[in-house]
C-alpha cells in the first residue's frame, strides 16, 4: 500500500519533471525512452547503477547512523572528500608496501578521514559550541579546497601537467574491478555496512540505546545512558561510512585523487536516509531510485543538450512530492 | 456560530452540551461507550473514574479531538457534528488540557489575544487590555498582562487558560484534572474561580480521579468506569462510599498502613550544606542539609516548585552541587555519573515519568531494559529475561500488566506511571528518589505504591518521597522536611506531624506573620 502510493508520487514527480523539459523545448517522452535504452538495454548503462548506488547507500548511512540518535549529519559530502584525501595519501606513501597490509590501509584511512572530519562537529556538539547541522554543512566547503590544495601542490602528477591530479595508485591500493564495467567491490563494502547497521540498530543493545536517545535524549540521560560518547561515536561512525565511499571512488573508480571526486552524492544520500528512514531495504529502495535520476541526468545531458543539474529539479520534484502527505507534514500544522 | 457570554443561562431541559449514545474504539478497545452525559447550564458536573476510565476520551470526543464511531453529540439540544476542535471552540465549547497550551515566550496578553476570534487585523491593544481586564475582575481575579506566561506558576497559567477559553466565547469548558499540577492552595483558587463561572451561568466538566474534589467543587458527578457511565449523582446525594463503589464496582479501599517505629541503619544520603547553580526558570537550592538513613523514609514537603524537582536532579546525579557535599553510602558522590549512582542502587521516579524517565518511542520490555547491566546477554539483550522480570515487577505491585511489546507513549498517563515504578523498584534499589509518585493515580494504585514504598524501606532501602498529599506523608515518613524555595524550611518528628504547622512552614511563617 505504502509502496504503491511511493510509486505513483515518484512517478508524478517525474511527469512534473517531464514537464519543465517540455517547457523547455525538449522532448520529456524521448528523453525517458532513451534513459531507459540505456539503462536497460546496455551491461554499462545497467551496471552502472549499482556503480552509483554505493556511494549512495554509504553517503546515506552517513546522514542515517547519526540521525538515529537525533542528530543531523549534512556534512556526507566533505567526509567524502576527506576519505579519499586520506586514502589516496596513505596509498601513495604505501606504494612499496605488499598489497595485503597497502588495501586495508587505504580502506582504514579512508575510514579514518571521514570520521575525523564528522569529528570535529561532534566534539563541537557535545562541548556545545554549535549545532552539528551547521558545523557539518560549513565543513563542506572546505574539503574539496583540501583536496585541491593536495593536487594542485604536493601530489600533483608529474605526467599530467595539465591536469591537476595525483599519481596513479600502485595495484596493490586497487578495489577490485569486474571486468568489463565499473563494477567495483565497493558495492560490497556498502552491503556489508548497511547490513551491519541494520543489525546493529534491532539486534544489539547498543541499537537498542541509540533508538532510546533518539526518542529521548533527556530520558536516556537520566537512565546513564552515555549520550555524549553515542554522539560522538555515531557522528565518527557515520562520517567513517561516508569516508568508505570516497575511497572507493579513488581506489575503484578514478584510480586517482581528482578534484571533482563526488558528484554531490553526500547531498543525495541525505536526501536517501530521508526518504527511506531507518529501514535498510527502503535505503537501498531509494539508492536506487537516486542513482536511476543520475543516470538520467547524463543521459539527457547527451541526448537533450541539458546540463547535468537539471537532474536537481527532478531530484527536488521527488523529495517534494514523496514528502507530500507524509507523516512528517504533521508537525506545523 | 458564536455565543454571546452575557445571555442568561436557557431552561434547565435543554443542556449546554451532551453526549448520547457515544461509542468510540481504538482497535479492539472501547474507550468510550456512553450512553448519555449532559452538562447543563450553572453546573459543575464532575467527570469521576480511576486512569483509563474513559474521562479522556469522552472530553475529547466533546471537544471535537476523537470523532465517535457512533452517537450524538448536541449542542443547546441542536445535534451537531463536531470535526475539529476548532468546531467545538465555534460551538462555545472549551477545553483547558493537563498540559497547557500556553507559548511560554510570549507574554500573557498576546497568549489570550492569540486565542480569541473575530479580532479586526490591527489590535486595539488598550481596548483589548481593559476586555482582558474586565474578564479577570469577573472571574475575581487580576493579573500582569505583560510578563511572558512561561515565568506564571502552574495556577496562575491556569487561570489563563480559563480566561482564554471565556473570551473566546466558551460557554462549556472542560478541565482535564486541572488539579493535578496544582498544590494545595491552588486549588481552592480554582474551586473558587470555578463557583464564579458556575454562577455566570457556564457548564465546567471537572475532570478527575479524586473523590474529595469532586465532593467539594462539583454539583452533579457522573462515575466513569471501563468507558462507561457507571452512574450520576447528584451532590446531595453522594457520598464517598457510593462514590467508591461506582468507581471500582465494590472493591472498596484498604486502610492506609500506618508505619511504627523502628530502627535505621547507616546514613544512605546527605547532603551537606548543598548550594546550586541558578539555571534557567530552576529554583537554586540554598545551603541543603539533610539525610536519609537505610531503611528509612524521608518525606518532603513544599509547595509545587520550591526545589523539589532540583533537588532530585541533584540527588540523581543530573546536576552537581556547587557548594556543599552530597555523600551516598559515606561516600563523596558529588561527581558521580548518572550511570555510575543507578548502578549503585539509586531508583528514582520523576514528576514527569513519560519526558525524563522513558521513551515513548520503544516498547514496555525496552524500557525495562534500557541501561540496565544485568540484562546484557552478548551484544544484545537477554530478552526472555527481561519479560519475565518485568512481568513479575508488575504483578509483585499488583498492578495490570501492560502488554509489554506496546509503545510506552501509547498507554494511558498512570500506565506510565506504573511502568516506571515498577521498573525502578524491580532491582532492589538501595535509595529510592520518588517525586510525587501517587500522582495521577487511582487509589488501589497509589496504595500499591505506597505499600511497596514501605516495603522496600522495610527491606533495608533509603526512600526519599517528595509528595503534596499531606496525609501520605503522615502516613508513610519516619520523618519530614519542608522545602521553601530552595531551602530546608523545617523539620518534622512523627509526634509533630500537624496540617497547621507543616503548612505554615510551607507558605513561610514569616508571610503567615506579616498576614495577620
Amino acid at each position: 500500500m505504502q509502496i504503491e502510493r511511493t510509486f505513483w508520487k515518484v512517478l508524478i514527480a517525474f511527469a512534473a519533471f517531464g514537464l519543465v523539459l517540455l517547457i523547455a523545448g525538449k522532448h520529456p517522452l524521448q528523453a525517458y525512452a532513451d534513459t531507459a535504452v540505456f539503462v536497460l538495454g546496455s551491461l554499462e548503462g545497467f551496471t552502472e547503477l549499482f556503480v552509483r548506488m554505493s556511494p549512495l547507500v554509504m553517503a546515506a548511512l552517513a546522514v542515517s547512523i547519526p540521525a538515529r540518535i537525533g542528530l543531523f549529519n549534512v556534512g556526507g559530502e566533505g567526509q567524502i572528500y576527506m576519505g579519499a584525501l586520506f586514502a589516496t595519501g596513505t596509498a601513495l606513501c604505501l606504494a612499496h608496501a605488499p598489497s595485503w597490509l597497502l588495501l586495508p590501509a587505504t580502506l582504514a584511512s579512508g575510514f579514518a578521514g571521514g570520521a575525523a572530519w564528522a569529528l570535529i562537529p561532534a566534539l563541537m556538539r557535545i562541548k556545545g559550541v554549535a549545532n552539528e547541522a551547521i558545523t557539518t554543512l560549513l565543513l563542506n566547503y572546505i574539503a574539496p579546497l583540501a583536496v585541491g590544495y593536495m593536487i594542485f601542490g604536493p601530489w600533483r602528477s608529474p605526467e599530467s601537467l595539465s591536469y591537476p591530479q595525483s599519481p596513479k595508485l600502485v595495484e596493490g591500493a586497487r578495489l577490485a574491478v569486474l571486468p568489463g564495467t565499473r563494477l567495483h567491490a565497493g558495492l560490497l563494502i556498502a552491503a556489508a555496512c548497511l547490513a551491519l547497521c541494520a543489525y546493529v540498530l534491532y539486534r544489539t543493545r547498543w541499537g537498542l540505546e541509540m533508538r532510546a536517545i533518539g526518542g529521548n535524549a533527556l530520558a536516556s540521560q537520566h537512565l546513564g545512558l552515555p549520550v555524549r560518547s553515542y554522539i560522538v561515536a555515531c557522528m565518527a561512525i557515520g562520517g567513517g561510512i561516508a569516508g568508505l565511499a570516497g575511497m572507493a571512488e579513488v581506489s575503484a573508480i578514478q584510480g586517482r585523487l581528482v578534484a571533482e571526486i563526488s558528484p554531490g552524492y553526500g547531498y543525495m544520500g541525505f536526501l536517501v536516509a530521508w526518504l527511506a528512514g531507518p529501514s535498510a531495504a527502503k535505503t537501498v529502495a531509494m539508492a536506487f531510485l537516486f542513482a536511476f535520476i543520475s543516470s538520467v541526468g547524463d543521459v539527457l545531458q547527451i541526448t537533450q543538450g541539458v546540463p547535468f543539474a537539471v537532474v536537481n529539479i527532478l531530484m527536488a520534484a521527488i523529495l517534494f512530492s514523496v514528502l507530500c502527505g507524509g507523516k512528517r507534514a504533521g508537525a506545523l500544522k | 456560530m458564536k455565543l454571546d457570554t452575557q445571555r442568561p443561562a436557557r431552561e434547565a431541559s435543554s443542556p449546554l452540551i451532551s453526549a448520547h449514545n457515544i461509542v468510540k474504539r481504538f482497535g479492539n478497545l472501547t474507550a468510550s461507550d456512553v450512553d448519555l452525559f449532559e452538562v447543563r447550564s450553572g453546573e459543575v458536573h464532575g467527570l469521576l473514574g480511576e486512569n483509563g476510565a474513559g474521562k479522556s476520551t469522552l472530553s475529547k470526543i466533546l471537544y471535537g479531538y476523537y470523532r465517535p464511531d457512533s452517537g450524538e453529540i448536541r449542542v443547546e439540544g441542536s445535534p451537531v457534528s463536531l470535526r475539529s476542535p476548532a468546531e467545538a471552540r465555534a460551538l462555545g465549547i472549551g477545553m483547558v488540557f493537563q498540559d497547557f497550551t500556553l507559548i511560554p515566550a510570549l507574554s500573557v496578553f498576546e497568549n489570550i489575544v492569540l486565542f480569541m476570534q473575530g479580532l479586526p487585523r490591527v489590535l486595539d491593544r488598550r481596548a483589548l487590555q481593559k476586555q482582558i481586564a474586565e474578564a479577570a475582575a469577573s472571574l475575581g481575579t487580576s493579573m500582569d498582562l505583560e510578563v511572558p506566561a512561561g515565568a506564571l506558576s502552574a495556577g496562575d497559567q491556569q487561570k489563563i487558560e480559563i480566561l482564554k477559553q471565556v473570551l473566546a466565547g466558551a460557554r462549556v469548558l472542560i478541565l482535564d484534572e486541572p488539579t493535578k499540577v496544582l498544590a494545595p492552595q491552588e486549588c481552592s483558587g480554582l474551586f473558587a474561580t470555578l463557583a464564579e463561572l458556575r454562577s455566570r451561568g457556564y457548564g465546567i466538566v471537572l475532570i478527575t480521579h479524586k473523590l474529595d474534589e469532586v465532593l467539594e467543587a462539583a454539583d452533579r458527578i457522573s462515575v466513569m468506569r471501563k468507558g462507561r457511565i457507571a452512574g450520576v449523582l447528584d451532590r446531595s446525594a453522594a457520598t464517598q462510599a457510593g462514590l467508591l463503589a461506582l468507581m471500582f464496582e465494590g472493591r472498596g479501599t484498604r486502610e492506609m498502613t500506618r508505619r511504627t517505629a523502628r530502627s535505621f541503619g547507616a546514613n544512605a544520603l546527605e547532603l551537606r550544606g548543598v548550594c546550586t547553580d541558578d539555571e534557567g526558570h530552576a529554583v537554586p537550592l540554598g545551603d541543603v542539609s539533610l539525610r536519609v538513613r537505610e531503611g528509612e523514609i524521608l518525606g518532603m514537603a513544599g509547595i509545587a516548585g520550591s526545589g523539589q524537582r532540583e533537588l532530585g536532579a541533584l540527588v540523581v546525579g543530573r546536576t552537581r552541587p556547587r557548594r556543599g557535599t552530597k555523600m551516598l553510602w559515606e561516600q563523596d558522590a558529588g561527581e558521580w555519573s548518572i550511570a555510575r549512582l543507578r548502578q549503585s542502587g539509586v531508583a528514582f521516579v520523576p514528576e514527569n515519568p513519560l519526558e525524563i524517565a522513558c521513551v515513548g518511542g520503544l516498547s514496555v520490555a525496552e524500557n525495562f531494559a534500557l541501561g540496565e547491566r544485568r540484562y546484557r546477554r552478548g551484544l544484545g539483550i537477554d530478552w526472555p529475561r527481561v519479560q519475565a522480570d518485568a512481568g513479575s515487577a508488575f504483578d509483585r505491585f499488583g498492578f495490570p500488566r501492560p502488554p509489554l511489546g506496546a509503545g510506552m507513549r501509547t498507554l494511558s498517563g498512570g500506565n506510565v506511571q506504573r511502568a516506571v515504578m515498577a521498573r525502578e523498584l524491580a532491582n532492589r534499589p538501595r535509595l529510592i528518589v520518588a517525586l510525587y509518585p501517587t500522582r495521577g493515580l487511582d487509589v488501589h494504585s497509589a496504595q500499591a505504591v505506597r505499600d511497596k514504598l514501605c516495603a522496600s524501606a522495610g527491606e533495608g532501602a533509603a526512600v526519599l518521597l517528595v509528595s503534596e498529599d499531606l496525609d501520605e506523608l503522615f502516613d508513610l515518613c519516619d520523618r519530614l522536611v519542608v522545602m521553601r524555595r530552595g531551602r530546608i524550611a523545617g523539620e518534622f518528628e512523627p509526634a509533630g506531624y500537624a496540617p497547621e504547622a507543616v503548612g505554615a512552614a510551607m507558605v513561610g511563617a514569616a508571610e503567615m506573620q506579616r498576614a495577620n
